[in-house]
């Protein structure tokens, strides 16, 4: 952007500088630390000039909605269209979350997500004796048909877009929504919304798994497939980084992993024969955002560009709508206390405009209380608010990029692209991603992440205001916090039963022959037998044990 | 030990409280996740530990806790001190201890402290036949 004399004038300025007011000055007043770094651990100087970003080219940088797509994936950004507000919701059975998304709606939200409890996640029935104490706690429960008719009753599918955060049994879920579409008259190829189904992160970080790593990988081969024909406006993946984030890594391990779980979804999907160009338009990640403001921004913008960069020339992609990153991100559970918990309104505040700042398609602001129990409607309220504010008050959303040009925003965009280049060549040569998570490489790069990080808190060289730093004595029931009704366990396996008594059995058995016989053939696509197995009021636990018999379980071997 | 009980998957509390107590010199074993009652309290029995740390961040506690202690009082593994961690309402604490935890720590307590707490539970218990 500059050439080589104004860059060396530039320069030449900088050691005037450092040599007499900073000089004078540092003699006078020292500074607080004597190194500073990025969450990362990336070293950050004291000022950034344009000697700092002279191998950046313009073209590194570019315009909104055109590759690399640096600045954001569409020309206008939020001026065009606001991200969506999407908090999270889910708890008891069917209709009590349907409740909640009632309410949500009324209070200005413009896309629902759908948390799942334990049992749904894993695969087990209500019933099931591993379920206990856990129906309708976490999230809502869902084992049939039945339930997702309940969680969606009111709601126009066509109209609203629906994201459900759901993993190794996310295809069955998949497939519950398309046959209620169905059963309602819907089209499916208008039917906008997003199944998380990233089962690599699983393995490496939120620990959320049935089969082994390779029928599950086919699983969502087989849901992108289907959504490729059948669902023009779903995104069938979400390639999250969230969970590895909070489960320790640092955010450039978060953006890295990431990556590196993406291309092995290309690489089996590509594999089956589809075109790349047929369904990377659909894929969609999920970031958090987290607490240092500036590398957060200079993180979502790296993130748009090596993808661009990758799937352009690792995957030959040819469509602009191919290299183009979308993300949802949510902003960072684990950085919020117990102590004193109104802070972590301005927390969740502070993280949620760097998601804005940074280019965020949709956004989850967390609730006050996160570190108590799943939230109240209150602190949802709030959290939504929070989003509100910055949309409506701050007046950010009327430039695209802001910080683009930056000396400091764009020196550490690239610093952080270079960072994960590199360990994305790193899993290449330990074989690739799936070898990578067999031999635990993430894992144990983010448990070691998790130990510094623990240990940086404890020593205070990482402050925690209200933990380590400005501590006041508790202070007992500081919050209202959500309480699980202690009836829905008894209330969800009642409506499974009614469900089990009117359906037709002899149909069930057969479809659950025909899945064992299809599940054995990797060339088959699993959906269209599953929508007729959940059309016929199969549960997801006998799906799924039907499965187990055919794939075995995953057994991790864990590193700490 | 320290333990993963139910379907929780949140794993990163109780590893790395496991490797800050191992730093500490003592002798950690680490279940790994997704385990049920009967195979902690049985896996515990067997290495014959000290101290058995749950951890639980699913709310599941009020019902997995309970069935631990009773398999724990059934395998006569009435000296092991059991500690709960995780994501647990004060209101809780008090129950816990009532059924026979030995200590509850919460969340955001550092590393330093929950070893110098677990020492101390070992220190005052009775000796062991």
């Amino acid at each position: 952007m500059f050439d080589a004399d104004a860059i060396e004038r530039i320069k030449a300025m900088r050691r005037d500088w450092e040599a007499n007011e900073l000089r004078e000055f540092l003699a006078r007043q020292p500074e607080s630390r004597s190194e500073y770094r990025t969450g990362s651990g990336l070293p950050v100087e004291r000022v950034y000039t344009p000697a700092d970003i002279a191998d950046t080219g313009f073209e590194e940088i570019g315009l909104p909605g055109r590759y690399p797509f640096t600045r954001g994936p569409y020309p206008t950004m939020y001026r065009g269209r606001l991200w969506t507000m999407r908090q999270i919701a889910g708890y008891g059975t069917g209709s009590d979350t349907n409740a909640r998304f009632h309410y949500l709606i009324a209070q200005g939200q413009t896309g629902l997500s759908v948390d799942f409890d334990m049992p749904t996640l894993m695969g087990y029935d209500s019933d099931d004796p591993r379920a206990v104490g856990e129906v309708g706690r976490e999230g809502v429960a869902v084992d049939t048909l039945d339930d997702v008719e309940a969680l969606f009753a009111g709601i126009d599918l066509e109209r609203i877009s629906v994201s459900m955060t759901i993993n190794p049994t996310a295809w069955i879920l998949l497939a519950m929504y398309v046959a209620l579409a169905r059963s309602r008259g819907d089209d499916p190829n208008k039917l906008s919304g997003t199944c998380q189904t990233d089962i690599l992160k699983e393995y490496i970080a939120q620990k959320e798994w049935i089969f082994p790593i390779r029928p599950s990988l086919r699983l969502v081969r087989d849901m992108i497939v289907y959504c490729a024909e059948h669902m023009a406006r779903y995104n069938p993946i979400n390639i999250s980084g969230y969970h590895i984030s909070e489960a320790g890594a640092t955010p450039v391990q978060e953006v890295a992993f990431t990556i590196a779980n993406a291309i092995a979804y290309v690489e089996e999907v590509t594999r089956a024969g589809v075109p790349v160009d047929r369904f990377a338009p659909r894929l969609a990640f999920y970031f958090i955002a987290q607490a240092d403001f500036f590398e957060e921004v200079a993180k979502f913008r790296a993130a748009r560009r090596i993808w661009a960069k990758l799937m352009k020339a690792r995957f030959g992609a040819a469509q602009a709508e191919s290299m183009r990153l979308r993300f949802h991100c949510q902003t960072a559970a684990a950085t919020l206390t117990k102590a004193q918990p109104m802070n972590n309104i301005v927390r969740t505040a502070l993280q949620a405009l760097a998601a804005v700042l940074g280019g965020a398609q949709s956004l989850h602001t967390n609730g006050l209380d996160e570190a108590y129990a799943i939230p109240s409607e209150l602190a949802m309220k709030i959290a939504l608010r929070t989003q509100q504010i910055i949309a409506d008050e701050t007046r950010v959303t009327a430039v695209v990029d802001p910080l683009g040009g930056s000396y400091y925003v764009e020196a550490l965009t690239s610093r952080i692209e270079a960072e994960v280049a590199a360990i994305l060549r790193k899993v290449d040569a330990l074989g690739g991603t799936v070898k990578a998570i067999e031999e635990g490489y993430f894992q144990r790069e983010i448990a070691d992440s998790a130990y510094a990080q623990a240990r940086r808190k404890a020593s205070g060289a990482e402050p925690v205001i209200g933990v380590n730093k400005f501590v006041e004595p508790p202070a007992p029931g500081a919050v209202e916090i959500h309480r699980v009704d202690p009836a829905v366990e008894a209330r969800q396996i009642e409506r499974l039963r009614a469900t089990r008594a009117s359906r037709d059995h002899a149909r069930v058995a057969a479809l659950l022959e025909r899945l064992a016989r299809e599940a054995a053939d990797p060339a088959v696509n699993l959906i269209p037998v599953t929508i007729e197995l959940v059309e016929a009021r199969a549960s997801m636990g006998e799906i799924v044990g039907r499965l187990r018999h055919v794939w075995g379980q995953y057994v991790e071997t864990p590193v700490f | 030990m320290i333990a993963k009980v139910g379907l929780d998957g949140h794993d990163r509390g109780a590893k790395v409280v496991a490797r800050c107590l191992r730093d500490a010199g003592m002798d950690v074993v680490y279940t790994g996740l997704h385990r049920t009652p009967e195979e902690v309290v049985a896996a515990a029995v067997q290495e014959d530990v000290d101290v058995l740390g749950v951890s639980l961040l699913s709310g599941a506690h009020m019902t997995l806790i309970p069935r631990i202690v009773a398999l724990m009082r059934a395998a006569d593994a009435g000296d092991m001190l059991l500690v709960v961690g995780g994501v647990i309402p004060d209101e809780d604490v008090p129950a816990l201890c009532a059924l026979g935890a030995a200590d509850v720590i919460l969340q955001d307590t550092p590393p330093e402290v929950v070893a110098r707490r677990v020492r101390a539970l070992v220190a005052a218990r009775q000796p062991r036949r």
